[in-house]
């Protein structure tokens, strides 16, 4: 039986509610989007909930527990379209730096009986587990993503990813090179455009929220850095923050990640 | 009679949460909230961090709260650091905050919390019969998100505040142009004082010590003294002294609560019991129209009082906007060895923050003690003095009363589950 109206869900595995969020936050466009889909799965936003299979379900978070496993996997067969939104789904998210040290070492400042958690030890992105469709980058993803990533799918077309650097996003608005003109330490050379060159429009250098482009520079950021006296640790500590599970910035940084 | 009640996802809260209640031969409720969703380990990642850094990475603690995980972790470090920030400094981030508290209360009263009262399942689904209603709480909530992404780049997880002050000063006309959404905002949150007013609250109680910060011819957001209904008073450096935070084993989650007197209430119910005497007269005039007399101990009510919050937040941020003077370019900071702790109100209570750094400015020990980690208790609490009156009532409406009571405190679990864990037996 068709539907008269898509059905969506929202999931959410290890995150900060705040990809979810920012479809709540679509103050202007958030009832009209109600009438356009059927909301079957969003339990941060109602307590209705209708069985899959879901035609779009957006799923925000990454992989730490083996309960996230089984569950990853009951939602990709559950979905017909899934996308992954933000960080922490993306690229593993902040929780993602525990995959460089040994877990108990990281779980005991924050809790005293390490051995009594059931953590896997690496937070990973959706996607190394099951097939995902699309991609929303971004710590948080933008609105205006989301929006039309959501009216692409609606209509059945494909949402399109950009994958130029931040920098495009600066020359477009005018801003002058943080870098160059000011010494400013930025990763938007390596940094995947989204954010509309956020941190730049305040004088801030790129911190790398949306995660790197496919096959990013390093070696060009590495030497310019160093040119500025950065310290080997804290350019280590700037590749590894919110997207610190990328692939593409794993093998650069000149210590693989722990097995 | 049901002898147990299961929800196994309770929806509507920030954060994945199960709900388990059990009644004992003695007509006792035995009650258990628990936390399903992991722990996300901060305390453990900011070790060995730039105490810069945890500015941004504490933010990512929350989507909902961002702004008070980083005032608090600036607040904090700065003391390490021995940085002294400005009125103006202050005053900004107590904008910045106004912002949070607006977009959060707007979106816990309309979308998350009113859609019990009037036996919805959602905001979604109440805007069908009540179009007008929600998109007022939506314009409220926008507001606060506008005053958010003016002053710190964007609504969630904002990139302009660092240890010491801001990026880059909004200019006075972006800060000006706040001025008329939020005036709007205002009569919203009027409108909104006297629409929860008029609900329906079933009788509750809560006995526990209500705790909230206090300072001098303010409603408490940033700073202040530590106080409580039980006659505590000790400033924010004191808070690991005061509170104990404890593993209950068959659990294995960590509890807080006050040493040598037991659990606690934090948020908008024990603000307002200790400090409605610093609300402005605007927001005490319509507490007064709304019936609702300081302390309120019923944490059904609590709606109300998030709405006065909001109305105070929007008159608040308004007198900040008029009075707006953009501050300077912050120090460039020097890294030295020290301890450095502080305390603001987050929207849903007190959250402490406390940074051990060394000599080159690293982070060698944090401590984050969220709202939610210090309500666990007194949430159960209602539930075990709920639950025993209401057996007479079909399964179904039981767990959902259940369910309200835990939504009436706002939990925000995404915050909690830095140290609180999954599996509980």
């Amino acid at each position: 039986m068709k539907r008269a109206r898509p059905r969506l869900a929202v999931f959410k595995l290890a995150s900060c509610d705040g990809c979810q969020l920012t479809l709540l936050d679509c103050e202007d466009e958030l009832l009209a989007l109600a009438e356009r889909v059927e909301i079957g799965w969003f339990p941060e936003a109602t307590s209705r909930r209708m069985r899959g299979p879901y035609d779009v379900a957006l799923i925000e978070g990454s992989v730490t527990t083996p309960e996230h496993v089984t569950r990853v996997h009951e939602i990709r067969r559950a979905s017909r379209v899934l996308v992954a939104i933000g960080a922490c789904a993306t690229a593993g998210g902040i929780q993602a730096l525990r995959n460089f040290r040994p877990l108990t070492e990281v779980v005991s400042a924050a809790y005293p009986t390490p051995e009594a958690l059931v953590l896997l030890d690496t937070a990973t992105p959706v996607s190394h587990h099951v097939r995902v469709d699309h991609e929303l980058r971004g710590c948080p993803i933008g609105k205006d993503a989301l929006l039309a990533a959501l009216s692409a799918l609606l209509r059945g077309a494909r949402p399109a990813a950009p994958a130029h650097p931040v920098c495009v996003e600066c020359k477009r608005r005018g801003l002058p090179c943080l870098e160059v003109a000011h010494d400013v330490r930025c990763l938007g050379p390596i940094t995947q455009a989204g954010c509309g060159a956020l941190c730049p429009s305040f004088g801030r250098g790129c911190y790398g929220c949306y995660g790197p482009v496919p096959a990013p520079c390093l070696r060009a950021l590495v030497r310019r850095w160093s040119d500025l006296g950065t310290p080997a640790d804290d350019l280590r500590r700037a590749l590894r923050s919110f997207n610190a599970a990328a692939p593409a910035l794993g093998g650069e940084t000149g210590e693989g990640r722990r097995a | 009679m049901p002898r147990t009640i299961s929800v196994p996802l309770v929806t509507r809260i920030e954060g994945d949460a199960a709900l388990d209640v059990r009644m004992r031969a003695d007509g006792s409720a035995g009650v258990t909230l628990r936390i399903s969703e992991p722990p996300r380990l901060f305390e453990g990642l900011l070790v060995g961090r730039r105490a810069e850094e945890a500015v941004d990475i504490t933010a990512r603690i929350c989507g909902i709260c961002p702004v008070a995980h980083q005032v608090t972790a600036m607040q904090a470090i700065e003391q390490a650091l021995g940085v002294e920030v400005g009125p103006a400094v202050r005053a900004l981030r107590r904008l910045l905050y106004c912002g949070e508290w607006i977009e959060s209360h707007a979106l816990h009263v309309y979308l998350l919390h009113a859609p019990d009262f009037l036996g919805y399942d959602g905001a979604l689904e109440m805007a069908r019969d009540h179009a007008p209603i929600v998109k007022r709480g939506l314009e409220i909530k926008k507001a606060g998100n506008l005053v958010v992404t003016v002053v710190g780049g964007r609504e969630v997880h904002p990139v302009n505040p660092r240890v010491g002050g801001f990026y880059r000063a909004p200019a006075p006309a972006e800060v000006a142009a706040l001025a008329e959404p939020l005036r709007r905002a205002l009569d919203a949150s009027l409108e909104t004082v006297s629409w929860v007013a008029g609900f329906d609250f079933p009788d509750l109680e809560t006995d526990a010590e209500l705790v909230a910060l206090r300072y001098p011819g303010e409603y408490p957001i940033g700073d202040g003294r530590i106080v409580s209904s039980g006659g505590l008073d000790f400033p924010a450096d004191r808070f690991e002294d005061e509170v104990a935070e404890e593993q209950v084993l068959h659990s294995h989650a960590l509890r807080a609560s006050l040493r040598g007197r037991g659990p606690y209430l934090v948020g908008p119910l024990a603000r307002y019991a200790l400090n409605a005497d610093r609300l402005s007269a605007l927001t005490r005039e319509a507490a007064g129209r709304a019936g609702l007399a300081s302390p309120c101990r019923n944490p059904f009510r609590s709606i109300v009082v998030r709405s006065l919050e909001m109305l105070y937040a929007c008159e608040e941020a308004l007198r900040l906007v008029e009075s707006y003077e953009p501050p300077d370019p912050p120090a460039p900071i020097r890294p030295r060895a020290g301890t450095g702790r502080a305390v603001t109100e987050a929207p849903r209570g007190l959250l402490y923050h406390r940074y051990d750094l060394d000599g080159a400015g690293l982070i060698r020990r944090a401590r984050i003690v969220p709202p939610t980690a210090q309500n666990q208790e007194s949430i159960e609490a209602d539930l075990a003095r709920l639950v025993p009156r209401h057996l007479d009532l079909p399964r179904a409406e039981l767990a959902r009363l259940c369910e309200r009571a835990v939504r009436n405190h706002d939990p925000c679990i995404s915050c909690a589950t830095h140290f609180l864990r999954l599996d509980v037996s």
